[in-house]
């Protein structure tokens, strides 16, 4: 019986996330700028920057939009310039690839550490 | 025996911990974008400053010898201090300065260079700042040592004694 | 002359701290007996003295004396009174002195409210808290001395920063260092009662007082840091995920989970190491992160005046205690009691151990984020940022299962519990948040991908925890904390997806259209005032029914020369209309950013709960 409704739970869940796929970008510049920093002011994001180089760089960002670049393009061509440091989310690459999985691992370790500690009956 | 593995362990992690957040602290802490790119986009093209023609970037910049690229604005106060190193390797060195005007009205443009004198061999047109970021500019004044089309070095805020004595000898190196 | 007894009474301080040092450890080894009415005075002396310093300081700068240098670096004569005193705990040598202050008045406090336990523990707490309080002195008067005199004294100082001329950002400091120092006395205490193999139930319900007192003031400090981000920093958001920021989140994810596993250790005398693991931490994770923001080693928006020598001193005073600590834990680690028996998988031990995994797991992100572009420019030189959206894939989906957890964990038993429990009412509250949540994003047609069943969530949660107010099963300040929280997921839900931003440039006059609103620049006026010149625009905004008035300035501060952006916020309960703007350099034209935000409010309001629920189990004495 216990199971029947976790499963019920589960399933009730996942039906209606998945139908929730179909994700649409709109306001591609303002989500491009707010995941680029600003070389001027450091700390902020060229979204929210007003120095000349944010501005310059919005603009920048709609031309390449309007030339039919899509996101990682226009990534590809500032980290090419500026590099990897103007993006604030790093793409997973060797160097960075621990920054992303040792907190996975550590929830994954914590997660066995439970369960060692843990009885079932 | 167990234990005294994890002390180990811990103790040594700490002192790793330890020895690179000492080592960070020599870090500088600003971000300068370096040379991330030898190559100079010679494709863009610009509006004159004087009678608006277009040029292509890569058609100013020679073959087999140095150009400089200054970005400047009348605004810029900093621009104004360098003006006379930009005058000094004008004249020394007879090599092509390109200035690339950022975000300027024209007529404060002209005005700064009337009363200054005009070092520059052509002075191209940036209204938006799009274009400088296209070289890898984050602002005003930025310089780049351009020698046979690749970027030689790069100078980020206003030129002085020691950056302009350091272009001085990367020239004369090359000469000789 | 006030300079001098300021410097003189730290000195004095650190005279009393070396006698309590040696004293206190006499008592431990048993040289001598009772020592408790030497190690008292030298406790009020030392209180006294520091207390001392910190007034003469506050009067060095309420008297604008510049021959202080810094009152010199962070005054300025036209500054209102009120910013004079809040300034001197809002720069780096004065508000380490604050910081002392708060360790000596807290121990002072834990001395005298201490008195049934067994009299060396206390000492040993003392000995280990001296110790703190011994390197803070030196490090302030050696590194970063408040009192340095200034010859020729200078006619005028250089003014504190206009941004740090605010209300909220006066008392900000001093409620996170009361926070962040609680979490020393845990540390200490924490340590003495592992060596006297006394981490019992006694002591768990002697020290959650300071956890839940720490964790207190920590969450109203981080609450209004963010309020001060919200409408000072003019960007519209509360959160930036700026390692400044994360530098206060951490120690709170870990006293959280302090927080609930001292109630198990109370109740159920289990998860002793783990309980002395977290009060380690907790404490590491605060002086850290005084590391990491005074060293100017992170780059942020938030700079305190950096200065490489006084990172080295934290950083070597950090390693000594964490050394200190690790040491203490792996020697005195077998006097923990051995009865330890496996948890039940359904009971509160074990939802509460859950709790500590998450909090744990969100404490590894925000860590991790913070401290990698450090760890990886040391080791092979690269560049990298870490912002927003790294803690945002990290953290949001894992939100999923926490919020389950925690709509289900609060409810079960302790020792063993089963899950039949989970009745058809609650499937019902289930299903019914799905559908809701269902509805709000098929009517919002928000596309996030995660948001369906963090709506749902988030509204099963809030439905439970308003029912749990009818049941007796827990204590109230638990389910107005827990509703807090829900209340709190739900506000941030409804705030990021729903909240619209308008940004254009404008000259006086102007009318722009966005959404059903019109955005009206009626006009803009100089006024001027005693240390800075404003201009105070006004922006009428109308939609169909109503409309409102706005007055965002920008202000132009004279000392030091600063331009400030000052954001009008009208905040209603259902939704904050934020305008921010700026001059820029086409004349007349100004960049004017207009952000619409549901539910603002309900964030602020939520936190506010949370920490009530604290205060309350706080005030109830014996629960």
């Amino acid at each position: 019986m216990k199971k029947i409704k976790l499963i019920l739970y589960i399933f009730s869940f996942t039906l209606f996330f998945l139908n929730n796929l179909n994700a649409a970008n709109s306001q591609q510049v303002d989500k491009i700028s707010k995941n680029l920093r600003c070389l001027i002011c450091q700390g902020q994001s060229v979204y929210d920057s007003q120095s000349d180089f944010a501005l310059s760089m919005k603009i920048l960002i709609n031309k390449k939009i309007n030339e039919g670049k899509n996101e990682k393009e226009i990534y590809d061509f500032l980290k090419n310039k500026y590099g990897e440091w103007i993006v604030y989310e790093p793409e997973i690459s060797q160097n960075t690839i621990l920054l992303w999985v040792i907190p996975l691992i550590l929830f994954i370790f914590g997660g066995i550490l439970i369960v060692r500690k843990v009885s079932i009956k | 025996m167990n234990k005294n593995i994890k002390f180990i362990i811990i103790i040594l992690f700490s002192l790793f911990v330890f020895f690179v957040f000492y080592k960070g602290l020599e870090k500088p802490k600003n971000y300068l974008p370096e040379k991330n790119l030898n190559k100079i986009e010679t494709s863009l093209v610009f509006k004159n400053l004087n009678d608006q023609k277009e040029i292509l970037l890569g058609d100013l910049i020679t073959n087999n010898s140095f150009s400089i690229i200054n970005i400047w604005a009348s605004w810029c106060l900093p621009c104004r201090d360098e003006h006379a190193y930009l005058l000094k390797l004008r004249n020394i060195n007879k090599i092509d300065i390109i200035g690339i005007n950022y975000k300027d009205k024209k007529s404060n443009a002209i005005e700064f260079l009337s009363d200054l004198g005009n070092p520059y061999h052509e002075v191209l047109v940036d209204l938006d700042g799009t274009k400088s970021i296209e070289l890898g500019a984050i602002g005003v004044p930025e310089t780049y040592l351009i020698n046979n089309k690749i970027l030689v070095k790069k100078y980020i805020g206003p030129l002085d004694d020691a950056k302009f004595k350091e272009i001085i000898n990367l020239i004369k190196n090359e000469k000789n | 002359m006030i300079n001098q007894i300021g410097n003189f009474s730290l000195f004095i301080a650190l005279f009393a701290s070396i006698f309590l040092i040696f004293q206190s450890s006499n008592v431990i080894r048993n040289k001598s007996k009772n020592l408790d009415g030497k190690i008292f005075s030298a406790l009020s002396v030392q209180s006294l003295m520091v207390l001392i310093s910190f007034f003469s300081l506050i009067y060095a700068f309420i008297v604008s004396d510049f021959s202080n240098e810094t009152v010199y670096n962070n005054s300025h004569t036209t500054k209102p009174l009120f910013y004079k005193i809040s300034g001197s705990w809002g720069n780096h040598e004065g508000s380490l002195l604050l910081w002392l202050l708060v360790l000596n008045i807290f121990l002072f406090i834990f001395f005298i409210s201490s008195k049934k336990l067994l009299n060396k523990y206390r000492i040993l707490t003392v000995l280990f808290q001296e110790l703190i309080i011994i390197g803070f002195l030196l490090f302030i008067i050696f590194t970063s001395n408040p009192f340095l005199h200034l010859f020729p004294i200078p006619k005028e100082g250089t003014g504190l920063n206009p941004i740090l001329q605010d209300p909220a950002l006066a008392i900000h400091p001093p409620i996170l260092y009361l926070g962040y120092v609680g979490t020393s006395i845990i540390f200490s205490s924490a340590l003495a009662a592992l060596v006297y193999g006394m981490v019992n139930k006694i002591w768990a319900k002697h020290i959650k007082k300071w956890i839940v007192i720490s964790w207190i003031f920590l969450t109203i400090g981080i609450l209004l840091g963010s309020i001060w981000a919200y409408y000072e920093l003019g960007w519209g958001g509360f959160w930036f995920w700026d390692p400044v920021e994360n530098v206060s989140l951490m120690p709170w994810f870990c006293l959280t989970a302090l927080f609930h596993t001292i109630i198990v250790l109370e109740k159920r005398n289990i998860y002793q190491s783990w309980t002395i693991i977290l009060s380690i931490a907790t404490f590491s994770l605060s002086m850290g992160g005084t590391f990491l923001v005074r060293s100017g080693i992170l780059n942020s928006i938030h700079t305190f005046a950096n200065d490489p020598s006084r990172g080295i001193f934290i950083l070597c005073f950090l390693l000594v205690l964490v050394l200190l600590a690790i040491s203490i834990f792996f020697i005195f680690q077998k006097k923990l009691l051995k009865n330890f028996t496996k948890t039940f998988l359904v009971s509160k031990e074990t939802a509460i151990i859950v709790n500590n995994w998450f909090m744990m797991f969100f404490l590894s992100v925000v860590l991790i984020g913070t401290v990698y572009p450090i760890f990886l420019e040391v080791i092979n030189g690269s560049k990298i940022s870490i912002g927003p959206p790294f803690y945002q894939k990290l953290i949001v989906p894992f939100l999923i299962p926490f919020l389950l957890f925690m709509a289900v964990g609060p409810k079960i038993k302790w020792i063993k519990d089963n899950l039949s429990k989970i009745n058809y009412n609650q499937f019902i509250l289930f299903i019914l948040s799905i559908a809701i949540s269902y509805l709000l994003v098929k009517l919002y047609g928000i596309s996030y991908l995660l948001i369906l069943p963090l709506f749902g969530l988030g509204f099963f949660l809030f439905f439970l925890t308003i029912k749990d107010f009818f049941s007796k099963n827990s204590t109230l300040s638990q389910k107005i904390s827990h509703f807090g929280f829900s209340l709190f997921i739900l506000s941030i839900l409804f705030n990021g997806t729903l909240a619209k931003e308008f940004s254009s440039n404008m000259k006086v006059g102007d009318e722009r259209k966005f959404l059903n609103k019109i955005i009206k620049f009626e006009n803009i006026k100089i006024i001027e005032k005693n240390n800075y010149k404003s201009l105070v625009a006004n922006f009428k905004i109308s939609d169909e029914k109503s409309s409102i008035s706005l007055n965002p300035e920008v202000r132009i501060y004279n000392q030091p020369r600063t331009l400030t952006s000052e954001a009008a916020i009208n905040s209603t309960i259902y939704s904050d209309n934020f305008l921010v703007f700026n001059v820029i350099k086409d004349d007349g034209y100004y960049n004017v950013r207009y952000q619409f935000k549901p539910l603002m409010m309900w964030i602020w309001f939520s936190i506010i709960l949370i920490s009530a629920g604290g205060i309350l189990s706080y005030l109830k004495k014996n629960e």
